[in-house]
C-alpha cells in the first residue's frame, strides 16, 4: 500500500496539534480501532477468548487500558478496542483470529476522529461542551456524549487528560468547537 | 454636571469615576452603580415613556422587578433595547438612550396618547380595530407599532457570542442574601458540592441594601465576610450576574450568566453570557421578596418610587433620589425607609401611614389614617395631595415618596411546575404553594420569613433538610422584627388612572372595566388587561391587580386565586438561546473523502443533511452549471467516471442470524443471498410505506453490509436497533454503522472495468466478479478494499471503498493511472441526472407517502415471509389498481419545459384539484436525448405508458403536453450494466 | 428530564430519542395475523393523563431502547427498564 499517501481527519499529511493558554489538543492519526460485540448467547466464550488474548473488556461506562489492547465499553456486551495502528492496522482481522466466532468484529479505525485533551483541569472546557460531570466522574469513565450536535466518545484519563472520539468526518468542526470553548474557558 | 444627589456611604468605589452618557448628555459615577443609581445621583428621574400612554417614567424600584426604566444600552451593533436600567451595571464609555418617545424624552409627540387615554382603555385593541379586517395589517397594526412599544433592535448582526454550558451540584442555591449566604455556608462547610448563584453584580442582597446588622458586623459586612469563605472552597462556585430563569424537570435549572455584559465589549474569544443548564440534586429557592407599591391616583410620576428602592439607592449607592422626600406605607417596613433616609440626612417631610392607627415616629411628621390621593409634576414629581384621616386634604410638595404595599415573597420559579401560590394572610401576601418542583426548597423572604434572623434560619434548615446535614452553622444575631401590615391596595378617590402594571400600562379603571365586562377570574383578567403580560410578569403589579378584583367582587384573595409564572425569570436574550449554533456555526459540517480534492478543482458543494457533497466540478470555460453537468454525464457515459458516494448509510450487520433479520426489515429476501454477492433492497415501515432503500451485499456466512440513504442513514440504524431489541430479542445480530470508516467511489461508464483494474490487485474480469458481485479486495499492492459491482446511473459501474484515511489518495491515483480513459469527476447534479434516466427511485420518490406498488416494486414485497410492512401494504387504500404508479414523461416537443412539482392533467381539463392526475417528482435535463425528462406519479400509470397528457404548473406558468413514457428511459435492457 | 438508565444511571433526556406508546412492543406476527390487528398494533392507543409506558431510544449513548414508566401529568419517572428485557418478559421469542 505504499503508493496510496492518506490523509488525516482533517485533510492533513500530519496529525495536527493546536495549544490555547494550558490546554493542548492533540489529534492522534496512530490508533487503530474496532467494534467487539458479543454474539448472543456467547459472552463467557468471548471472555475466556479475550482473557487469553489480553483484550479487556470492561464493564459499563468504563475504559480499560492494556498493552497492545485498550478498550472502552459502548453498548451492552459491545466495546470499542484500541491497539497502535503502526502494529495494529489490520485490528479487525487480528481480532477475528483472536476472538473467533464468539464475537462480531468491525473496524472502526477510520470512521473517528481521535484527539487527546491535556490541560490541568479540563472541566472548565468540558462543562462548555457537554453534559459529562467530568470532575465527579472516575478516571477511566467513558461515555458518549454531544458536543454541539456532534455525538462523541469521551474517555477520561486524568482530570486534565481525555480522549475524544468525534465523527470523523465531521472532525473540523469539532475541533473548532473545541478551539472555540478553549477560548472561552481559558 | 456633577452627581447632585450623591451622598456619604455605600458599596461604590468613590476612588474611581466612570463617564457615561444619556440620551448624548454625558454623566459621572462610580463602579458599583447600576445605570439608575448613576443617573439618579445626577438628579436624572426620567428615563423613560411608558408603553401606552407614553407617560414620562423613571425607575419605581432598584432591581430586577422594574418596570418603567427600560432603555437602550450601547449604540450599533451592540445595540440592546428594553434593558432595566435599575440592573445595567455601569461601565466607562457605556452610552444609553430612552426609548419610546419622539422627538425626545423630555417632549414626546406621543404623549397625546395619554389625552386620548378614553380610548385606549382595556380590550381596546379587540374593541376599536376589529373591523373592517383588511385595515388590521395595512394601517392599524403598523400605526399601533410605531405609538406603542418599547425599544428598538439594531438591524446588525450580534457581533457577540453566546455559549452553553452545563453544570452539576448536590446543591442549587438561588439567590445570595441571608438565607442563601447561610444555606450555601451550610452545606458548603459539608463539603456539598453547592452552587450559589445571584442576579445581581454584588451579592448579598438586601443586606447590601440595609443598615440592619449581622452578629456585630453590618449586614453588607458579614455578607462580605461569609463569601470570603465560600470563594475558598473548592466545592463551592460562586456565581454572580447570574439569573437562574427556570425550573425545569427532574432538578434541571437553566441560568443565564452575564459574563460581559459590564464591559464596554467582551475580551477576545469571551462570550457576552453563558446559557447554563444545571443539573442540581437539590435547590433552595432564596430569592428574597419583590416590594410592591399602592395604586393611587397619577401614582406613576418619576420621582414615585417602592420605598425600599428609595432606601436601597441611600444605603447602598449612596444616593437620595429626591431633596425633599415623603413615604407612603401600609406596614413597618416603610418607616424603616423613612428612618434610614432621615438617618442620612435626607429630609423626610412626612410619613403618610394609612394604618389608622399606631405609634409615631418621633421627629417625623406621621399621618397615622391618611393616603396619598393624586400628585403633580409633568416630567416629575412635584407635589402630592394627601387626605387625612379627617377628611381634610393638603398639598405637599415633594421631589420623591417611596411607597411600600407590603413585600411579595418571590415566588416566581416555585411555581414553575403549575404549583399554585398560597394566600397568606400574615403578611398579606403569596406565599410559595404546597407542591412545587420536587427537591426545590424555599427560604427567606421568598418562603415568607421576612426578619433578617428568618432569613438566615430557614436559610441553614433548607440546606440541612435538603442534604440531610447532620451538623450546621451557628446563627448570628439578627433582626427578627415582625411583619405589620395593614393591607391597602388602591386608594379609593377620583376618577384619575391609578396605575398597578407601569409596563403595561395597566390601571385600576382596566380591572374596573374586566370585572364589568365579567371578566373576573385571574386568568381572564390577565388577558383581558394585559396585566402581568409585560418583560417583568407583573413582579409589582399582578398582586394588587387581583386583589382589587377581589375587592370589586366582594371575594376573598385566597378565593380570587393568582396567576402562575412561566420561565424566564427575567427576559433573555435570543443569543443566549441560541449559544453558538448560528450561521456557519449552525451545524456541524460533514466532510466528504474527497472534500480536499474537489476543492482543490473549485467544485459547487451542495448541503446534503449536514455533508456537503459536490454537486459538480467545473472546467475552465464553463459559466452555466448544465454546461459542467451535461459534460459529465456524457463523459460518464461515454467512458468513465467516478463520484464520491460515501455519504451513503453503511451498517455491518453481523451475527448468525443476520440474513434472518434482514428478510424481517427489508420487504424482500436476504437470507438467500449468495455470499459474495449483492442484492437492491426495499425497506417498508410498519404502515406499509417504503422507508428507504439501498444496496446490501453478503460479506460472509453471518456478516452483511447495508446501504441506506444518506437521509435515512441515521433513522434506519434506529429502526434496526428497534426492531433488534424491542420486536426480536432472541436474534442473534449485532449492528455497527460504518459510514464514515470507508471512502467509497462510485466508478460507472463503459471503461469503468478498464479503470480499477488499474488500482485492483485482483482479477475483475466480468467471470470473475459478475454483475452484483461484492467482495473484499486490495487495491495498489495490498491496501484492503471492497468492492461491489452495482449501478445506480445504469452503466458498468462499481463501488470500490477503502479505508476512509486512503480515499483522497485512492481518488487521486484512479484518475492518475486510469488518465487514459479521461475519466470525470461528476457531482450530485450528475448522479441525478443518471439515474432518472435509468428510472431508479430517490429523495422525489421516497417522499414518506408513497408504497412499493406505487413506484413500480410491488413485486418486491414477498408474502412468503414476515416483515416490517408487509400485511399493512396490502391495506385496501394501498393497493388501489388505479393509484399512483411511477412513470417516466418526456416533452412532446423536445424544447418543451418540465418541472418537479408540475400536476398531470388530461388534454383540455382545467387545472383544479379534481382533475389532477398526479405530479412530477424529479426533473432533469437528459444530455443524452436531448431534453428534459421526469419522474413522475400518475394515476394508474402503469395503464397509460404511451399516452399523451399535460404537465402543469400554474406558479411556474408551465402548461407542456408530454408524453407518458417506461421510467427506464435509458438503456432499459440493462445491457450497458452487465457489460 | 433525566431519565435513569437501568445500566448507566441518570442521563439528560436530551440524548435519547422518544418514540411512543411500549406497546410497539407487541407486533403481532405478520404470517398470522391480518390486517386489522396490525392497525390496532400501529394505530390504536391510549392516551393517558398519568403513568404510561414509553420507549426511548440512547440515541447519544449506549443505543439502548428503554422501557420509561412516566407520569404524563407530572413527568415523574417511577421506572426505567431495558426494553429488550420487557421485550422478553412479554414473551417475545419469535
Amino acid at each position: 500500500m505504499a503508493s496510496l499517501q492518506p490523509l488525516t481527519a482533517l485533510g492533513k499529511r500530519e496529525a495536527t496539534a493546536v495549544t490555547h493558554g494550558p490546554l493542548t489538543i492533540t489529534e492522534r492519526t496512530d490508533v487503530a480501532l474496532a467494534s467487539v460485540a458479543a454474539r448472543k448467547g456467547r459472552m463467557a466464550d468471548l471472555s475466556a477468548a479475550a482473557q487469553k488474548a489480553g483484550v479487556p473488556l470492561p464493564g459499563p461506562a468504563t475504559h480499560q487500558a492494556g498493552i497492545p489492547y485498550s478498550a472502552f465499553w459502548v453498548a451492552p456486551e459491545m466495546w470499542f478496542v484500541e491497539a497502535p495502528h503502526a502494529t495494529h492496522e489490520l485490528i479487525a482481522d487480528l481480532l477475528k483470529s483472536a476472538l473467533g466466532d464468539a464475537a462480531s468484529i468491525t473496524e472502526q479505525t477510520d470512521a473517528w476522529v481521535a484527539f487527546d485533551l491535556a490541560a490541568t483541569d479540563l472541566a472548565p472546557l468540558l462543562e462548555r461542551l457537554c453534559n459529562v460531570d467530568f470532575p465527579a466522574v472516575p478516571n477511566g469513565y467513558a461515555t458518549r456524549t454531544v458536543m454541539e450536535h456532534l455525538g462523541v466518545y469521551l474517555v477520561k484519563h486524568g482530570p486534565g487528560a481525555a480522549r475524544l472520539y468525534g465523527p470523523r468526518s465531521s472532525a473540523e468542526s469539532l475541533l473548532h468547537a473545541l478551539e472555540t470553548a478553549a477560548h472561552s474557558a481559558f | 454636571m456633577t452627581q447632585s444627589h450623591r451622598i456619604d456611604g455605600g458599596l461604590i468605589d468613590r476612588t474611581k469615576t466612570l463617564r457615561f452618557t444619556f440620551d448624548g448628555i454625558p454623566y459621572q459615577g462610580h463602579p458599583g452603580d447600576t445605570l439608575a443609581s448613576a443617573l439618579l445621583a445626577n438628579g436624572v428621574r426620567l428615563m423613560g415613556r411608558s408603553f401606552k400612554y407614553h407617560r414620562p417614567r423613571g425607575p419605581i424600584s432598584a432591581g430586577s422587578e422594574e418596570p418603567n426604566a427600560l432603555v437602550e444600552l450601547r449604540t450599533g451593533a451592540r445595540q440592546e433595547p428594553n434593558t432595566r436600567a435599575t440592573v445595567a451595571e455601569l461601565f466607562d464609555g457605556l452610552e444609553a438612550n430612552s426609548q419610546n418617545r419622539w422627538p425626545s424624552l423630555r417632549f414626546d409627540a406621543m404623549g397625546i396618547n395619554d389625552k386620548l387615554s378614553a380610548f385606549f382603555a382595556a380590550g381596546f385593541y379587540y374593541k376599536t380595530f376589529m373591523w373592517p379586517k383588511s385595515f388590521w395589517e395595512k394601517l392599524y397594526e403598523p400605526i399601533i407599532r410605531r405609538a406603542a412599544g418599547l425599544g428598538s433592535v439594531t438591524r446588525e448582526e450580534d457581533p457577540d457570542a453566546y455559549d452553553k454550558g452545563f453544570l452539576h451540584c448536590d446543591l442549587l442555591v438561588i439567590g445570595a442574601g441571608p438565607a442563601g449566604l447561610m444555606a450555601a455556608l451550610t452545606a458548603g462547610r459539608a463539603g456539598k458540592r453547592v452552587i450559589l448563584a445571584d442576579e445581581d453584580f454584588r451579592m448579598g442582597g438586601r443586606l447590601n441594601a440595609e443598615t440592619l446588622a449581622v452578629g456585630d458586623a453590618s449586614g453588607a459586612d458579614w455578607a462580605a465576610a461569609v463569601l470570603a469563605e465560600l470563594a475558598a472552597m473548592p466545592n463551592l462556585r460562586l456565581m454572580t450576574r447570574t439569573t437562574v430563569i427556570g425550573a425545569f424537570d427532574h432538578g434541571i435549572y437553566g441560568a443565564v450568566e452575564r459574563v460581559s455584559d459590564h464591559l464596554p465589549t467582551p475580551a477576545k474569544g469571551k462570550p457576552r453570557q453563558i446559557l447554563w443548564r444545571i443539573y442540581a440534586g437539590k435547590a433552595i429557592l432564596s430569592g428574597g421578596a419583590t416590594e410592591r407599591p399602592i395604586a393611587f391616583e397619577n401614582n406613576d410620576r418619576p420621582g414615585i418610587m417602592l420605598a425600599g428602592a428609595l432606601r436601597a439607592y441611600a444605603n447602598r449607592w449612596g444616593v437620595k433620589v429626591g431633596e425633599r422626600v415623603a413615604v407612603f406605607t401600609n406596614n413597618d417596613d416603610g418607616i424603616r425607609t423613612a428612618l434610614d433616609l432621615r438617618a442620612k440626612g435626607v429630609d423626610v417631610v412626612a410619613v403618610i401611614d394609612s394604618r389608622p392607627v399606631g405609634d409615631l415616629l418621633p421627629g417625623i411628621r406621621h399621618l397615622h389614617g391618611a393616603e396619598v390621593i393624586d400628585t403633580s409634576g409633568k416630567l416629575g414629581l412635584k407635589t402630592i395631595t394627601v387626605r387625612q384621616s379627617n377628611g381634610a386634604t393638603e398639598t405637599i410638595a415633594v421631589d420623591a415618596l417611596g411607597v411600600s404595599g407590603g413585600w411579595n415573597p418571590n415566588v416566581n420559579i416555585h411555581s414553575h411546575h403549575r404549583s399554585r401560590p398560597v394566600y397568606d394572610a400574615g403578611i398579606a401576601a403569596f406565599v410559595p404553594g404546597p407542591e412545587g418542583p420536587p427537591g426545590l426548597l424555599v427560604a427567606g423572604a421568598a418562603a415568607g420569613q421576612m426578619s433578617t434572623h428568618a432569613a438566615l434560619k430557614t436559610g441553614r434548615d433548607a440546606a440541612i433538610a435538603a442534604l440531610d446535614l447532620g451538623t450546621a452553622p451557628d446563627l448570628p444575631q439578627a433582626e427578627d422584627a415582625p411583619v405589620r401590615i395593614s393591607p391597602l391596595w388602591f386608594v379609593h378617590h377620583g376618577k384619575g388612572r391609578a396605575w398597578i402594571d407601569q409596563q403595561n400600562d395597566v390601571t385600576v379603571k382596566d380591572v374596573k372595566l374586566a370585572k364589568q365586562e365579567n371578566f373576573t377570574s385571574v386568568e381572564h383578567l390577565k388577558r383581558y388587561t394585559t396585566l402581568g403580560m409585560a418583560t417583568d410578569q407583573g413582579k409589582t403589579g399582578n398582586v394588587i391587580g387581583l386583589a382589587i378584583m377581589a375587592e370589586l367582587t366582594g371575594r376573598s384573595i385566597p378565593e380570587t386565586g393568582t396567576t402562575i409564572y412561566r420561565p424566564p425569570y427575567t427576559p433573555v436574550a435570543m443569543g443566549a438561546l441560541a449559544g453558538r449554533s448560528r450561521g456557519k456555526e449552525f451545524k456541524p459540517f460533514r466532510l466528504t473523502p474527497s472534500h480536499h480534492w474537489a476543492k482543490e478543482q473549485g467544485a459547487i458543494f451542495v448541503e446534503v443533511g449536514n455533508w456537503l457533497r459536490t454537486q459538480w466540478v467545473p472546467k475552465q470555460g464553463e459559466t452555466e452549471w448544465r454546461q459542467s453537468v451535461d459534460r459529465e454525464v456524457l463523459a460518464t457515459r461515454k467512458s468513465v467516471g467516478i463520484c464520491d458516494v460515501t455519504t451513503l448509510g453503511k451498517i455491518d450487520v453481523q451475527g448468525t442470524d443476520a440474513g434472518a433479520f434482514l428478510d424481517r426489515v427489508y420487504a424482500n429476501t436476504f437470507s438467500t443471498l449468495p455470499v459474495g454477492k449483492c442484492r437492491y433492497g426495499l425497506m417498508l415501515r410498519e404502515d406499509g410505506i417504503v422507508f428507504d432503500d439501498g444496496t446490501t451485499a453478503r460479506m460472509g456466512e453471518h456478516e452483511y453490509v447495508m446501504t441506506t440513504t444518506t437521509a435515512n442513514a441515521v433513522t434506519v440504524f434506529r429502526h434496526l436497533e428497534f426492531c433488534r431489541q424491542c420486536l426480536w430479542p432472541e436474534m442473534d445480530v449485532q449492528l455497527i454503522s460504518t459510514t464514515e470508516a470507508w471512502a467509497q467511489f462510485s466508478v460507472a461508464g463503459p471503461n469503468a472495468r478498464k479503470l480499477l483494474e488499474k488500482v485492483v490487485d485482483q482479477d475483475i474480469s466480468d467471470a470473475a466478479f459478475p454483475y452484483m458481485g461484492a467482495g473484499n479486495i486490495t487495491v495498489c499492492g495490498g491496501l484492503r478494499a471492497r468492492l461491489f459491482r452495482i449501478s445506480f446511473s445504469g452503466e458498468l459501474a462499481y463501488e470500490i471503498a477503502v479505508p476512509t484515511r486512503y480515499g483522497d489518495a485512492l481518488l487521486r491515483e484512479m484518475l492518475a493511472r486510469g488518465a487514459e480513459f479521461d475519466p470525470v469527476v461528476y457531482g450530485t447534479e450528475s448522479l441525478g441526472v443518471m439515474r432518472v434516466e435509468k428510472g431508479h427511485v430517490a429523495g422525489g420518490e421516497l417522499n414518506g407517502q408513497s408504497t412499493a406498488l406505487n413506484m413500480g416494486l410491488g413485486k418486491m414485497v414477498s408474502k412468503k415471509k414476515d416483515s416490517i410492512g408487509m400485511v399493512l401494504s396490502q391495506r385496501e387504500g394501498l393497493t388501489d389498481e388505479n393509484g399512483y404508479r411511477l412513470v417516466g414523461v418526456k416533452p412532446v416537443d423536445p424544447n418543451g419545459k418540465l418541472t418537479a412539482g408540475s400536476h398531470f392533467l388530461e388534454k383540455g381539463a382545467a387545472p383544479v384539484a379534481a382533475n389532477d392526475g398526479g405530479w412530477l417528482t424529479s426533473k432533469v435535463y437528459s444530455p443524452h436525448l436531448g431534453h428534459d425528462i421526469a419522474l413522475g406519479y400518475l394515476k394508474g400509470g402503469d395503464k397509460k405508458i404511451g399516452q399523451r397528457m399535460r404537465a402543469v404548473n400554474l406558479l411556474a406558468g408551465l402548461d407542456t403536453e408530454v408524453e407518458i413514457i417506461s421510467p427506464h428511459m435509458f438503456d432499459p435492457e440493462g445491457v450497458r450494466l452487465r457489460g | 428530564m433525566i431519565i435513569h438508565h437501568p445500566i448507566l444511571g441518570p442521563r439528560d433526556a436530551q440524548e435519547f430519542v422518544y418514540l411512543g406508546d411500549a406497546s410497539l412492543i407487541d407486533r403481532p406476527d405478520g404470517m398470522t395475523a391480518g390486517v386489522e390487528a396490525f392497525h390496532d398494533y400501529l394505530y390504536q392507543r391510549t392516551n393517558p393523563a398519568g403513568e404510561h409506558q414509553e420507549l426511548w431510544y440512547h440515541e447519544q449513548g449506549d443505543r439502548s431502547w428503554l422501557v420509561v414508566t412516566r407520569n404524563t401529568v407530572t413527568h415523574e419517572i417511577t421506572k426505567v427498564e431495558l426494553a429488550r428485557d420487557v421485550a422478553r418478559a412479554r414473551g417475545r421469542t419469535k
